[in-house]
């Protein structure tokens, strides 16, 4: 959408001032959230921290490097089960989160493999064998799953004097700030322009010079890093696992927020992950309706506006720097 | 070597029902190249009707009959009124199917609404109990009785593709689309109908689970995905592999969860998947499948 001329311009984060305002009142009115939003909000806002990083993770799959994956939820649980069993040991939780997202991130790679000699619909299904089997494995042994009783996690006290969903969210939200500032370096990057090449014609971009496997599995390893933090975060979050909190459906969730966010949008992950961490607030009384609503946004949005919310927001972008002419 | 026999027929049972799921995957998969994410939920949908047909005492034939127009409908109202207009935007093949994804979880969230989260029995004509026994192998009425419908289901559509006009246009249909519009063959419709006939087939898969299984909104989760992994072992785009596939996976299921470890049984078909798509991802009958620039 806009017109860059020097490679420094297109490595820069913001472009334009006014966007560097709008950014930066952002940033400011999420840090003032809890100041004048009630706690339940300001929990609310925390799960979206820590769902952003994980769809963030998975766009860059998807939408950057065009590899499908209906499996997140089995990373999001080895992120998760990773994270609860060495915290449990009483490591460190800088440690443990990075173990989380280091474990997952190996699994990534293994999962990878098949997407070599695999593509689209087949890819789908390897993918989502493999989030189908950690669960099941997770169910069927009570030493990684913590048996019957669940996993429970120990939480950090708070800092500062901070409430502790206060400190809760203002944790997840740096965390969560620091994942997006490293997806935009990661796709302004060689590498996310490879992992676009790679989407765009895998053929071509190994012709150009794009090692194919290398980039294909680099792209599943950072993604399933970013689940992986996902669910070291989530656990540390809820103090509490169990194998059910990681079912097929909750792979379908992620991947519902990466096509109704955007595919390829940073931003759109972002979006994405609000929406489906808000609809199931808004319809708590009518629970069964919420897949309704998951499945009719995705219906129309592909119809109508393939780029999800991202593309909405362009559009509106686009409409208002050049109001009133169109 | 009893418990073997004994074994086996369980499983061939169960792979019967596999099979039919399979079928309907496979179907669709290679005419239209679309995995049908709705596959299951349209199933559950049509054993949802046949539930509550039967609880205002229609008879069960009628019901089933019924539930399984109802499917056929549903998966061809499905293919004209949003798989159609996606096609005219350019939707990619991806796309189509996140859009099945969508009626999925549509339909799961209404059938949930409506029909209650609570398991309900299913009301059958066949029943589990009453049991034959054959040189020391037991075998249910109702085993048996999915066994033979899903053998005949299978036979009827082998026919139905292989004997008959309207399978050799399905036939040239998912062969070469546009060489069969060139010669007049109207594949939209011919589409539609494969959409309602993998819907059918589904559906009977349903009928005959619902009994063994407990009727909830999630019933058919777990046999869509095996059948999923049945059309994978057969081949994806191969009729006779989806039969052959849903029938092996069934006895190796029955003879792991009977030999092995009873733990390790629902874990089998997603190894399965694994496994296949590594080592051979054309599946057991399928055709090589080969990627050009």
């Amino acid at each position: 959408m806009d017109l860059i001329e020097s490679y420094r311009e297109e490595l820069q984060l913001i472009r334009k001032p006014w966007t560097r305002v709008w950014v930066g009142g952002l940033v400011l009115a999420l840090i003032l959230l809890p100041l004048y939003c009630p706690e339940a909000t300001v929990y609310v806002a925390t799960i979206i921290c820590i769902y952003a990083i994980g769809v963030q993770g998975q766009n860059l799959l998807i939408g950057y490097t065009g590899q499908i994956s209906f499996g997140q939820a089995g990373f999001l649980a080895i992120g998760a089960f990773t994270f609860g069993h060495l915290a449990r040991l009483g490591l460190p939780w800088p440690a443990c989160l990075l173990a989380a997202g280091v474990a997952a991130g190996l699994f990534g790679i293994i999962v990878g493999f098949p997407s070599l000699r695999l593509k689209g619909p087949y890819l789908a299904i390897a993918t989502m064998g493999f989030g189908i089997a950690v669960y099941q494995v997770l169910v069927n042994s009570e030493l990684l799953s913590g048996g019957r009783m669940g996993l429970s996690v120990p939480k950090i006290d708070p800092l500062f004097g901070l409430s502790r969903i206060t400190f809760n969210y203002y944790f997840n939200l740096a965390i969560a700030l620091l994942f997006t500032l490293v997806s935009y370096n990661i796709i302004s990057s060689y590498m996310g322009r490879a992992f676009i090449a790679v989407r765009d014609n895998d053929i071509a971009a190994e012709v150009i010079g794009v090692n194919l496997t290398h980039y294909k599995l680099l792209s599943f390893a950072i993604s399933s890093f970013y689940t992986g933090i996902q669910g070291g975060l989530y656990a540390l979050l809820i103090g509490y696992l169990e194998p059910n909190m990681f079912t097929f459906m909750e792979s379908i969730t992620l991947f519902v927020a990466v096509i109704v966010g955007g595919l390829a949008s940073i931003e759109g992950a972002i979006m994405g992950a609000a929406f489906v961490i808000l609809v199931p607030q808004f319809f708590s009384a009518y629970k069964e309706m919420v897949p309704v609503v998951y499945g009719t946004a995705i219906i129309v949005l592909l119809i109508f506006q393939p780029l999800g919310f991202a593309g909405i927001w362009m559009k509106t972008r686009l409409y208002l720097r050049n109001w009133p002419f169109r | 070597m009893e418990r073997f026999f004994q074994y086996a027929i369980s499983g061939l049972s169960t792979g019967a029902v596999y099979a039919l799921v399979a079928l309907g995957l496979v179907l669709i998969y290679r005419s239209t190249r679309i995995l049908n994410f709705a596959h299951g939920d349209v199933t559950t949908a049509g054993t949802f009707v046949a539930f509550t047909l039967l609880a205002f005492n229609v008879p069960f034939v009628v019901a089933a009959v019924l539930a399984l127009l109802f499917g056929a409908v549903l998966a061809m109202a499905f293919y004209f009124s949003i798989l159609v207009p996606a096609q005219r935007r350019d939707a990619t093949q991806l796309g189509q199917i996140i859009l099945t994804l969508g009626l999925g979880l549509i339909l799961q969230g209404l059938i949930a609404y409506f029909g209650g989260t609570e398991p309900q029995s299913f009301p059958f004509p066949l029943s589990e109990y009453t049991i034959y026994k054959v040189g020391g192998i037991i075998v249910s009425q109702l085993s048996l009785g999915t066994l033979a419908a899903g053998l005949i289901a299978a036979f009827l559509f082998y026919l139905l593709v292989q004997r008959t006009r309207l399978g050799l246009a399905m036939r040239a249909t998912s062969e070469n689309l546009p060489a069969a519009q060139t010669l007049g063959i109207p594949t939209r419709r011919i589409l539609a109908l494969s959409w309602g006939l993998a819907a059918v087939l589904g559906i009977l898969a349903g009928l005959f689970l619902a009994p063994a299984l407990l009727l909830d909104p999630f019933f058919m989760l777990e046999p869509f995905l095996k059948g999923f992994a049945a059309a994978i072992l057969g081949g994806l785009n191969s009729l006779p592999g989806a039969i052959v596939g849903g029938l092996i996976l069934g006895v190796a299921e029955a003879l792991t969860g009977g030999f092995v470890s009873i733990a390790f049984k629902n874990t089998l078909a997603f190894v399965v998947i694994i496994v296949v798509l590594l080592l051979r991802p054309e599946g057991l009958l399928g055709e090589e499948f080969k990627e050009r620039v």
